[in-house]
């Protein structure tokens, strides 16, 4: 070795890092996960994951493509008969049409969609509108794509629906793109068709694009799902983003799709053959079988969900942890308002008191303090005894 | 299916309030929806599902296949009712195919139910043949996989 590469000044691995990486805020979920982690007897409602397995019938469709060695690349839009049964089922759902050769991506989980959303229409300054309380990768994702998000609040008061004002608010001249997740993570709550009427008008004058996570649209309780992309001469400007892992319990398959104008895809699809190639060929198989045989096992687990939605939102309630109505995704998220505490102190005690783990509204943006995400995709059995610990820590407050 | 009789089939012991919660509808309204399925005889009894193999004093259940002549006017049902008087005798099913009656009986050892075989059913009148099945383990029952390996854990917090 050279003498002068010997007694070198320590490595310093932090002056390698992006500025973009280091000026995103980590995870706020990450204590929780540590403190809950470490406990005994904890009843997690912090789980943002079904509880159910894969059925089985998807799974062994699964290993049989495996013992026939169908282990190659698929397309880089995925593989046909796939985007095919997509298709079909969006025809059926929202009686739109999209051509399963050039207006449907399939990507690794929505989360890669969004990714690709963003990258493929931000250039570098533009902005986009992001509904707040809302999932915690869309601002990070705008902002690897060089964008810059803005956040606008939704309330309480208007059932945690977007309102057309504050996109009015928040819109200049870079504004690129609104970014619409309905059904809600963390709120549960849900746009109508005619709540989405509300937003055409600022979305066309603006010129925006519309970006809508609908990954819980299967789980909508006794209203049908409505996309901003059936109104009226609004399906070209809509982005369409869903994938099976809530509706059909396949959070890890990694399975999702983009659906829209075969520009905006085919651009999407561009950045998704240089990285990802395409969504894992055993992870596509089983979706293939999940899309066409699956939809009886999807409806048991709805019918499910229902169930505990109904025993959990009407147990909050009757505690005192006041609850609006979430129509869709599996959350509630009552308010701690009443009480004084912040959304932190409230969920840490709660956990450290009586072993009861929510996540702190605030994690998912500055309009969700004062309010706790409570996942109820959790066994009823659970339910019940985590709203019997949580009354027993609101009488001792 | 009816919503109170899907909750009970899973879980006998769900109490009306309980079920009243998950279906949001109220208690009173709920038991006395109970009441009238239990009055009309949908609802015969509650029971408890036992995996008998997790117990050391011995139950051993077979399946009999019973080939019946049919009588004249009363067809299957005379006898079928016959053999399901047999406290031993758990369930009585008419079947298609090559057996008409298949019957579940259960006794304290294999010889015990081949003595009741050959001792109650085969001599019935109109039991022409019987092919008795002893279980030898049991996977599944009532819908509840028995061998059920515990469930993958789910990280404790996601987004």
């Amino acid at each position: 070795m050279k003498q002068s590469l010997k007694n070198l000044p320590a490595w310093n691995a932090d002056a390698h890092l992006s500025h973009v990486v280091k000026s995103m805020p980590p995870s706020g979920i990450r204590k929780f996960f540590d403190l809950v982690s470490e406990m005994d007897g904890a009843i997690s409602l912090g789980v943002g994951e079904p509880d159910f397995v894969t059925p089985w019938h998807v799974r062994e469709a699964c290993i049989y493509s495996l013992e026939s060695g169908d282990t190659h690349y698929t397309s880089n839009r995925g593989m046909p008969e796939l985007r095919e049964a997509i298709c079909d089922q969006v025809r059926r759902d929202l009686k739109l049409d999209y051509n399963p050769a050039k207006e449907i991506l399939i990507t690794t989980g929505v989360s890669e969609a969004v990714d690709l959303a963003f990258r493929a229409t931000l250039n570098p300054g533009d902005e986009a509108i992001v509904p707040e309380p809302c999932y915690v990768a869309y601002a990070p994702d705008i902002m690897l794509a060089g964008g810059v998000p803005r956040m606008v609040p939704t309330r309480l008061e208007d059932e945690f629906r977007l309102q057309p004002e504050e996109i009015a608010k928040a819109v200049t001249e870079n504004t690129k793109a609104v970014l619409l997740s309905y059904p809600n993570n963390p709120t549960g709550a849900i746009m109508t068709r005619a709540d989405l009427e509300d937003l055409a008008d600022v979305v066309v004058e603006n010129d925006l694009l519309v970006i809508s996570d609908e990954v819980y649209a299967k789980l909508s309780y006794s209203v049908s799902h409505a996309s901003f992309a059936q109104l009226e001469g609004m399906k070209d400007r809509t982005l369409i983003l869903n994938g099976l892992s809530k509706s059909h319990a396949m959070t890890g398959w990694r399975i999702g799709y983009a659906m829209g104008d075969s520009a905006l895809v085919g651009a999407m699809t561009k950045v998704h053959q240089y990285t990802m190639l395409c969504a894992p060929t055993m992870a596509q198989v089983a979706a293939l079988e999940a899309m066409q045989k699956g939809n009886e096992e999807m409806l048991r687990m709805r019918h499910e969900y229902d169930l505990r939605r109904r025993l959990f939102v009407s147990g909050l309630n009757r505690i005192g942890l006041d609850c609006f109505e979430p129509r869709g995704a599996f959350y509630a998220f009552p308010s701690i308002q009443r009480w004084g505490l912040s959304s932190e102190e409230f969920a840490e005690r709660l956990l450290q008191e009586q072993k009861v783990a929510v996540v702190p509204g605030n994690v998912f943006g500055q309009s969700g303090e004062g309010f706790l995400r409570c996942s109820y995709a959790t066994s009823r059995e659970e339910l019940i005894e985590a709203l019997d610990r949580m009354e027993n820590f609101i009488s001792g407050l | 299916m009816n919503e109170i009789l899907e909750i009970l089939s899973e879980n006998a012991k769900a109490t009306p309030s309980e079920i009243a919660a998950l279906l949001g509808r109220s208690e009173a309204d709920v038991a006395r929806e109970i009441s009238e399925l239990e009055d009309a005889g949908v609802i015969k009894k509650y029971i408890t599902l036992i995996n008998w193999e997790k117990l050391d004093n011995s139950v051993v259940f077979a399946v009999l296949e019973l080939k019946v002549a049919l009588q004249r006017k009363t067809g299957y049902d005379a006898v079928a009712e016959r053999i399901a008087r047999f406290s031993e005798v758990e369930s009585v099913r008419l079947i298609s195919g090559d057996h008409d009656l298949s019957v579940t009986v259960r006794g304290k050892s294999m010889k015990d139910i081949a003595y009741f075989v050959a001792e109650k059913i085969a001599p019935l009148e109109g039991v022409q043949s019987t092919c008795t099945h002893f279980i030898l383990k049991n996977y599944k029952e009532h819908g509840v996989i028995l061998t059920e390996k515990p469930k993958p854990k789910r990280l404790v917090v996601t987004p």
